[in-house]
């Protein structure tokens, strides 16, 4: 069965590399997935203390009653941008250069979406009344504009991801790869037909086009939940916008560390390549810049007008005690990132992957600088508040990072990582395609006059 | 209808705190203790904030003493995902206790930071479980609680001016704090009724509300000291 629908030698070798991480799984998934069902165990163990005796077991108290769960609840959210939002715009705008990328951004949106939907019920006081959301619910809370859009976004990019891996799951299915009965189900009857491949890439095309509005909603409607109260620090027009501008920024950062990592473990040297990475990363200075302007804007306005509840909080995150983390947020997302992608001799992998990296811990500071300091300041000033999370809040945290990986090696076991279809429709149809939208940019030939091409 | 409303006269507020404990045993709220206490977790319908203020003779403290301000426009019934916050018809600003999810989210959003949350389930020392007032439900851990205006007291004074073929009357009810106030300073009352000694407190020069400008129409009135 091996081999049995290699059209050329080229492709072939192209198959059998991208394919090794399903085909050859050994010892180092079951230890990878073992030691992160572990760690991921461990956080529900501690867990389980909080639904035995209540969220006092958190270090949440009276004005700081948001903390760990929510900041992770919108960074988790925030990464989740990453992957489906940078994927469907690179295809909309014909990037060539985004074949070897989508899969993984597109995974991570999936992953991240199911680990960052799951942390607001972390956080109820009642889980077990969690379902009062649909008997009950109001649609005049933003928490329900919440959980309605995260619901779209999540199905939305988990059939964004599926749709354009059904190829690659029926070439699996065609090499006899176990378990066959589970790519026989997932490849939908797939044969290649031309008719197949019409709809194929038509369902993508209105998939692209639908996941814009509804990504960019999502964090919109999660910045809302601050935003539509009267809170200092929270109240702010520009929240919508900033957030996801920040999503996406961390996005990206994520789909950066991510690629380095995986190119690293999965050998994927030949398809990752430096430009790859140059083109992302020019996008991730850009978002850094555009999020230094969003964050300037909104504390350059907070400070001019000097409102006392509004200088609070200003003062808390500048000199008090979030002093350390307002500025190491400056730090990682503007000085760090700005300082090594500016110039090309640090924009090398290192180099991106330290930026990436900072960007990442950056954003997560962020979170916690618009969710902890604004509640610690109420408007009323007793009592003030102090949050320092508990033991179960940071396993519960770790527990995201672990699910997160995990998600990750999962996926690569069942499924190639970089979609092996759309390279090879790179190898044979883009070049002509590409050669011939370039020539369509050019001017068209005088009327009359002798042809350009004949001069040729 | 009645519009509940409350004044709490600072020229005679002495910041004994007295409301605070009358409204523990009124409203059936557990201890938090002083552990709990020392985490930030304090458990009150009505808390006193200190004021610092600059007087010719130093400084000053004064004790502004908090219920929930019973919002006719409030934050909190804006926000919560299920309906478990209201405002009545009477203008009280309720809570279903057994339908919250606990979320916070009208903790949060509340800018008096009136409402508290059962971090634990309530402790109750000793046999203080049994001495509850039977009038009030108790709660479970997990949801979020505030201050009612004593509504069980308004219902029963209710009930009873009706057995007595009247309506009621300013004076016939009144909550925990204010009968227990022992300056007198809070008062109690229907303030759509213009003769009741709430709404005449309420219109009177020396009338303001906290935050105000926030829009959010408390029912909650200061009265401020004389020099």
């Amino acid at each position: 069965m091996k081999n049995a629908t290699n059209d050329n030698a080229a492709s072939a070798y192209a198959d059998q590399e991208l394919l090794r991480s399903v085909e050859q799984s050994g010892a180092g998934f079951r230890v990878a997935s073992t030691l992160l069902l572990l760690v991921l165990l461990a956080g529900w163990l501690l867990f389980s203390r909080q639904l035995l005796y209540g969220m006092g077991v958190t270090g949440l108290n009276q004005p700081v009653v948001w903390g760990f769960y929510i900041v992770n609840f919108v960074f988790f959210i925030g990464i989740s941008h990453a992957g489906t939002l940078i994927s469907a715009i690179l295809r909309l705008s014909n990037a060539e250069w985004r074949r070897p990328i989508t899969r993984m951004a597109e995974v991570i949106t999936v992953v991240v979406l199911a680990i960052g939907g799951f942390h607001p019920v972390l956080d109820l006081g009642r889980p077990d009344r969690m379902l009062n959301i649909f008997t009950a619910g109001r649609l005049q809370s933003p928490l329900l504009w919440d959980v309605s859009s995260i619901t779209a976004y999540f199905m939305a990019s988990t059939v964004y991801l599926y749709i354009p891996m059904i190829p690659d799951i029926a070439l699996l299915r065609d090499r006899g790869t176990w378990p066959h009965w589970f790519y026989t189900f997932l490849a939908w009857g797939w044969q290649g037909t031309p008719r197949q491949r019409k709809v194929l890439d038509r369902a993508v095309g209105i998939m692209m086009v639908l996941v814009i509005p509804v990504a960019i909603s999502v964090h919109t409607v999660i910045s809302y939940i601050f935003a539509m109260t009267l809170q200092p620090g929270w109240h702010s027009t520009i929240f919508g916008p900033y957030f996801v501008v920040g999503a996406i920024f961390s996005g990206i950062a994520a789909l950066l560390v991510v690629m380095i990592v995986l190119r690293r473990i999965y050998h994927l040297e030949r398809y990752l390549k430096q430009v790859h990475f140059d083109h992302l990363s020019k996008l991730l200075l850009v978002m850094s810049l555009l999020w230094f302007y969003f964050t300037f804007s909104e504390y350059l306005t907070a400070f001019f007008g000097h409102e006392p509840t509004e200088m609070r909080v200003f003062f808390h995150k500048f000199l008090g005690p979030y002093a350390i983390f307002f500025w190491g947020m400056v730090a990682c997302n503007f000085l760090i990132p700005v300082g090594i992608l500016s110039f090309r001799r640090t924009r090398t992998i290192p180099g991106i992957l330290v930026a990436s990296c900072a960007v990442v811990v950056g954003m997560w500071l962020e979170r916690l600088n618009i969710v902890v300091p604004s509640l610690a300041n109420p408007r009323l000033p007793y009592p003030t508040g102090f949050y320092f999370p508990s033991l179960v809040e940071w396993a519960m945290f770790a527990g995201g990072i672990a699910t997160f990986i995990l998600g990750f090696v999962v996926f690569a076991r069942f499924f190639p990582l970089i979609s092996i279809w759309e390279i090879r429709e790179g190898r044979e149809h883009s070049i002509p395609e590409t050669t011939e939208r370039l020539q369509g940019y050019l001017p068209d030939p005088e009327p009359g006059g002798t042809p350009v091409s004949a001069g040729r | 209808m009645s519009r509940w409303g409350m004044v709490f006269d600072l020229d005679r507020c002495t910041g004994c705190s007295n409301c605070m404990a009358a409204c523990h045993q009124e409203n059936n709220l557990a201890a938090s203790g002083p552990e709990e206490t020392r985490l930030g977790r304090a458990f009150h319908w009505i808390r006193l904030l200190p004021e610092a203020s600059q007087s010719p003779h130093g400084v000053r403290i004064q004790f502004i003493p908090q219920p929930c301000f019973q919002c006719d426009d409030p934050p909190c019934v804006r926000v919560c995902p299920v309906h478990a916050t209201y405002l009545s018809e009477e203008g009280i600003v309720g809570q279903v206790y057994s339908r919250c999810i606990g979320c916070r989210y009208c903790m949060a959003a509340c800018p008096y930071s009136a409402k508290v949350f059962n971090w634990y389930e309530p402790n109750w020392e000793g046999d203080l479980a049994k001495k509850a007032n039977p009038d009030v439900s108790m709660r479970p851990k997990g949801v979020v609680e505030k201050c009612t205006f004593c509504h069980h007291r308004i219902i029963a004074a209710r009930e009873e001016s009706r057995a007595r073929g009247r309506a009621l009357e300013d004076g016939d009810v009144t909550t925990a704090c204010a009968e227990s106030c022992p300056a007198q300073a809070i008062i109690f009352g229907d303030l759509d009724d213009p003769q009741s000694r709430v709404s005449l407190a309420a219109r009177g020069p020396r009338a303001f509300r906290l935050h105000d400008d926030l829009g959010t129409e408390p029912k909650v009135y200061y009265l401020a000291e004389q020099e």
